[in-house]
């Protein structure tokens, strides 16, 4: 490896650092942007399953080629900026959504080691991207210049403000029993203790002593993706797609591709939270990325069975759920876990 | 010029145009948006003074809280520009006397021998290993924390002063209990009959 990257090195001088960065980030976005498009692929597919349908299968073998086909569709269709909207920013708004989903990713570790950017305060700075995930929404929203937009950006705000106080509360447990901000160690932090040395990996992970924790980090999660059950601001039956009712061709395609690749994401960080991220969940088994891999479809795959599952939530009760059950919940946990912490009964020492 | 200058000076300029911008900006959502570019650069700023737990609190709190939260309101207000800009002459020699007071404050406190450049020098770099997050925690929980716990009563005093002076009991309101509508059982609501089948 070391004598590949050398003399490309030596041809580039001085922008070295800058090249070797753009390569390390199309070599994390062009496998996302290929899970984003099968991941349309594997809900079609799965929710088909679940309704006793075959799911698309014309393109390619068994379906296979469908999502390249949806992507040239998008593209080739035109782009129509309603004449009442506001040009610029309803330009913006589908850039701002896929923006943030994607630069997430640059704290994100995939294995020991294989980070772009292996910061202290990782945990931070994803808490931080995702808070301003909401802007593509309601940017797009305003901008449309549309009743049924603006309703959806409005549901957006105030649903997304929500939830990320549970999620934060939820990440300041993992954060207090790690000690660490950085996402490597937080990983590192789940292979250490009793059970990880009697063989049993999957025990030692946070999603046990912190389990209330997890789930309402899962739940939160798909609520902060905007999926269903929690797809009010979308809500086809009421405002017909909300943010996206005006956008039309690869305008709307970057919305969608923000959403599921944010789907990826919240999945990645729960698998490396909660679920030990590349650790192998047995004695036996060496750690690998491919578990990463493993975990995070488990909980892609939650995903889309919630979605095929559970009719949506009324409006009001998504914020009650928020509000008055989330939030409480977490705080109580944190003052328990603080306690936990640094008691004698603590096992994390 | 070192990639650091270049970085500093880029996010300078921006900062101080998307400034100019919030005030000159003749749509207020345009000048909200702009605002919150400010904030986002000024993080910028203060990451490249190794202070990534300030940059990343203030994109967190007043990018992706306060501002999604006035954007909101700012978006459902009709404001008629031509009513704002009727009083402008009236009110400029007030502004204008404001304006100034605060530009000779500033220079007061920028040009005077405690915060001059002399009175403050560079902080000594840190060195590898450096978390500002570790640093602010272990101060503002051990030499500042009674400061700490003060600030956030006040505040807190200050979150439900705001609840109480906007809360209003409606009596009309036709709220339906959550817990009680998940707890319903089906004799609760239907009760089944059995009647001799009529005919005729």
């Amino acid at each position: 490896m070391e004598s590949i990257i050398e003399p490309v090195a030596a041809l580039f001088g001085p922008a070295w650092p800058l090249v070797w960065s753009l390569l390390k980030i199309i070599g994390i976005i062009a496998p996302l942007f290929l899970c984003v498009a099968y991941l349309t692929l594997a809900e079609r597919k799965v929710i088909g399953y679940m309704q006793v349908r075959i799911g698309p299968n014309r393109v390619g073998p068994r379906g296979l080629l469908q999502p390249i086909a949806d992507g040239v569709k998008l593209l080739l269709k035109e782009v129509i900026v309603p004449s009442g909207a506001n040009k610029g920013l309803f330009i913006l708004g589908p850039v701002l959504a896929l923006g943030p989903a994607l630069a997430a990713w640059a704290v994100v570790p995939f294995s020991e080691g294989w980070v772009i950017g292996n910061v202290d305060a990782g945990l931070l700075f994803l808490l931080a991207v995702t808070s301003i995930e909401v802007y593509g929404v309601i940017i797009a929203a305003w901008a449309s210049n549309s009743k049924y937009a603006f309703l959806g950006g409005m549901r957006a705000a105030a649903q997304m403000v929500s939830y990320e106080i549970a999620m934060g509360f939820a990440l300041v447990c993992v954060l207090m029993i790690s000690s660490s901000l950085n996402l490597s160690e937080i990983v590192a932090g789940q292979g250490r203790g009793q059970w990880a040395e009697w063989g049993f990996g999957f025990l030692s992970w946070n999603w046990l002593p912190l389990f209330p924790m997890f789930i309402v980090y899962l739940i939160s999660g798909i609520a902060e993706t905007n999926r269903a059950p929690f797809d009010v601001v979308e809500g086809e039956s009421e405002i017909v797609a909300g943010h996206m009712v005006e956008y039309s061709g690869m305008a709307f395609a970057l919305f969608f591709l923000g959403e599921y690749a944010n789907m990826i994401l919240i999945s990645a960080l729960t698998s490396i939270l909660f679920l030990g991220g590349w650790l192998s969940p047995v004695g036996f088994l060496p750690d690998s990325f491919l578990w990463l891999v493993a975990k995070t479809s488990f909980i892609l795959f939650l995903f889309l069975w919630f979605r095929a599952t559970f009719p949506r939530f009324r409006y009001d009760h998504i914020m009650r759920l928020g509000w008055k059950v989330f939030i409480p919940l977490t705080l109580f946990w944190v003052v328990v876990v603080a306690v936990w912490v640094m008691s004698p009964f603590s096992i994390w020492k | 010029m070192d990639f650091q200058t270049v970085v500093f000076y880029f996010f300078s300029t921006v900062l101080v145009l998307s400034a100019l911008r919030v005030i000159t900006a003749r749509n207020p959502v345009h000048a909200a948006l702009f605002l919150v570019l400010t904030f986002f650069t000024a993080g910028g700023i203060w990451m490249l003074l190794r202070a990534e737990f300030l940059a990343i609190a203030l994109v967190m709190v007043y990018v992706g809280a306060v501002m999604v939260l006035f954007l909101f309101v700012v978006m459902m207000l009709d404001i008629n520009l031509d009513r704002i800009r009727e009083g402008f002459w009236s009110y400029l020699p007030v502004g204008a006397v404001i304006g100034l007071l605060m530009v000779v404050e500033m220079a007061i406190v920028l040009g005077g021998k405690y915060f001059g450049l002399e009175g403050m020098p560079a902080p000594a770099d840190p060195g590898e290993g450096y978390s500002n997050t570790k640093e602010l925690g272990r101060l503002l929980y051990t030499e500042y924390v009674y400061p700490f716990e003060l600030a956030s009563i006040v505040l807190l005093v200050a979150m439900i002063a705001a609840i109480a002076l906007t809360l209003r009991k409606r009596n009309n309101v036709k709220v339906v209990d959550p817990a009680a509508q998940v707890a319903v059982k089906r004799d609760d609501r239907v009760r089944i009959v059995s009647m001799r089948a009529e005919k005729d």
